[in-house]
């Protein structure tokens, strides 16, 4: 069996959160999870790590220790130093000290943090917390690690850094769900989950979520004003939903920038 | 006519850090330039350079073809990654008071803010989503009808559809005639832009478009049964590499690197070009 979660409802007061949402997350393999704003991808990762009950459904994840989890912000202690912060993790999942002491300075050497390694969490940039964030998540080998936007804001080189954490943690057997509001990173995921409005629009790889898109897309001249037109790479783009060919061929953002519109169109 | 912004030569020290290095940079009526580099490359200083808010330690600024000063701030818009907008003020306020700091009349509550953003004018900036709290930040950055648009960071945190109906903004305003300055962590961004700088350690170290950035830059695509095994053999082998969906890319390698690092591992090896981002890691790291 593989952690995830089969038909989850959350309510916050009158909205609706997440209205039947469920997902796979194979061991050894990143999932994203992409939406707008207040799409539920957050909700969803709580429930996944178990920092909220959902109303109805169930969760499949290993028990608590299993679990690596980084919430939206950046989930380190900024008055602990780097150190400080691991050996306050490494003590809470009760791992053993050489073994928690040897994975914090190979992590931290792979993420440039090694000169980091006595500075504030709170004195580091952004990326570098964020780096420090993944770390502390992944550190006691969790068989499920959960992270919320852990690459939003993070300059380039910070990013790549992440990433390379993310895929070693996949590549010793983790199974990794993100959420992100890039959609090129969301294309390096073997698995990506398209949520709007607390409804799942789309599952599955990258080129089938592609496959699945409605209708067509065609280039035309500037629209500014139509709702179904957008502007990408200097160039306008237009969706027909009922049409079966188009001159562009659609990638991933194009997939999820056409559910937004399809919906905005619909209200 | 000079260009909007011209930066020539200009070197700022921050004691005994140089902080930007004999930059060059113009900034043309009608162009979007990205302005590209991680953290600390020197894109904030030059910002602020541009705003007169610091001055150059060699080398000269100018906006418009004078020294940057108050008259130039008149002419130019600014929309800083902290979207400098008062929360506990409503969206038309904002306008307001940005009006009334630029010594123009504020338009009419009709008029102030475009169609979309109209069902918003009353409420808190405070209490409006993210998205929405930076198109008011453009809107009031635009009231004015600059000639030169400073953007840092403009679309952090936006869904893609809010991003693309950012971009529509700002390419109107350039379609309009102003030139736009724009700086971005986000590759697939740069190409809506017309032209690239690419920055790293406080130095300009390629420009142009992406396609002339990218040249001759190549990568390898690596597909194997299991992508984990790809990984952990070419990272031992000391490659650089990052995931692809259910495969692996190598940027900067030859297939002959990659296929001698994976051994006897099954896998279809592929040579691609390069993206713009494995480029720009080219790039930062040979500087």
């Amino acid at each position: 069996m593989s952690w995830g979660a089969d038909d989850l409802v959350v309510r916050y007061r009158r909205t609706v959160a997440l209205d039947h949402v469920g997902v796979d997350l194979p061991a050894g393999q990143v999932t994203a999870v992409v939406g707008g704003d207040g799409a539920g991808k957050s909700t969803l990762l709580r429930c996944l790590a178990g920092a909220q009950a959902p109303l109805t459904g169930t969760v499949r994840r290993p028990g608590k220790e299993g679990v690596g989890y980084l919430p939206a912000g950046t989930g380190v202690y900024p008055d602990l130093t780097v150190t400080e912060n691991l050996e306050f993790r490494a003590t809470g999942y009760r791992m053993s000290r050489e073994a928690a002491r040897e994975r914090a300075a190979r992590y931290l050497d792979s993420a440039g943090l090694t000169a980091a390694a006595d500075r504030l969490a709170g004195q580091l940039s952004g990326g570098m917390r964020c780096k420090l964030g993944v770390i502390a998540a992944m550190l006691p080998r969790p068989e499920l690690l959960v992270l919320d936007e852990p690459t939003t804001g993070v300059d380039p080189v910070s990013r790549s850094g992440l990433w390379w954490l993310i895929a070693r943690a996949a590549a010793e057997g983790c199974a990794v769900v993100l959420t992100t509001t890039y959609l090129d990173e969301a294309e390096r995921c073997g698995s990506v989950l398209v949520l709007d409005e607390g409804k799942v629009l789309a599952t599955g790889t990258s080129d089938e979520i592609i496959a699945a898109m409605p209708g067509a897309l065609r280039s035309v001249p500037a629209r500014p004003g139509d709702p179904r037109a957008w502007r990408r790479g200097g160039q306008w783009r237009v969706w027909d939903p009922d049409g079966t060919a188009g001159d562009i061929q659609a990638d991933l953002q194009d997939a999820v920038t056409v559910a937004a519109i399809a919906r905005e169109v619909r209200s | 006519m000079s260009p909007l912004a011209q930066l020539t030569g200009a070197t700022k020290r921050f004691g005994e850090f140089t902080a930007v290095k004999d930059v060059d940079l113009t900034v043309e009526p009608g162009e979007i330039v990205g302005l590209l580099g991680a953290n600390g490359a020197g894109k904030t200083t030059v910002i602020r350079m541009l705003l007169g808010l610091i001055g150059t330690t060699e080398g000269t600024v100018e906006l418009f073809g004078q020294p940057p000063s108050r008259q130039t701030r008149r002419r130019l818009g600014y929309v800083p990654q902290s979207l400098g907008l008062y929360d506990d003020l409503t969206a038309l306020e904002n306008l307001e008071f940005s009006a009334a700091a630029f010594g123009r009349k504020p338009a009419a509550k009709k008029t102030a803010l475009p169609d979309q953003l109209k069902p918003y004018g009353k409420d808190l900036i405070g209490a409006l989503p993210l998205g929405t709290q930076r198109r008011v930040a453009f809107a009031q950055a635009l009231a004015h009808e600059p000639d030169l648009l400073i953007l840092d960071e403009p679309t952090s945190g936006v869904d893609p559809l809010g991003r693309a109906r950012l971009w529509e903004t700002i390419d109107g305003a350039s379609q309009a005639g102003a030139g736009v300055l724009v700086t971005t962590h986000y590759m697939e961004e740069a190409t809506e832009c017309s032209r690239l700088v690419i920055m790293a350690g406080g130095a300009v170290v390629a420009a142009g478009t992406a396609q002339e950035i990218i040249g001759a830059s190549q990568a390898v695509v690596v597909l194997a049964q299991s992508w984990a095994d790809a990984f952990g053999r070419l990272e031992q082998a000391g490659l650089s590499v990052a995931l692809a969906g259910r495969g692996v890319r190598v940027p900067g390698a030859s297939p002959e690197q990659v296929q001698a690092a994976l051994g006897d591992l099954a896998a279809v090896v592929q040579k691609v070009p390069a993206t713009l981002e494995e480029r720009f890691f080219e790039l930062v790291q040979g500087s």
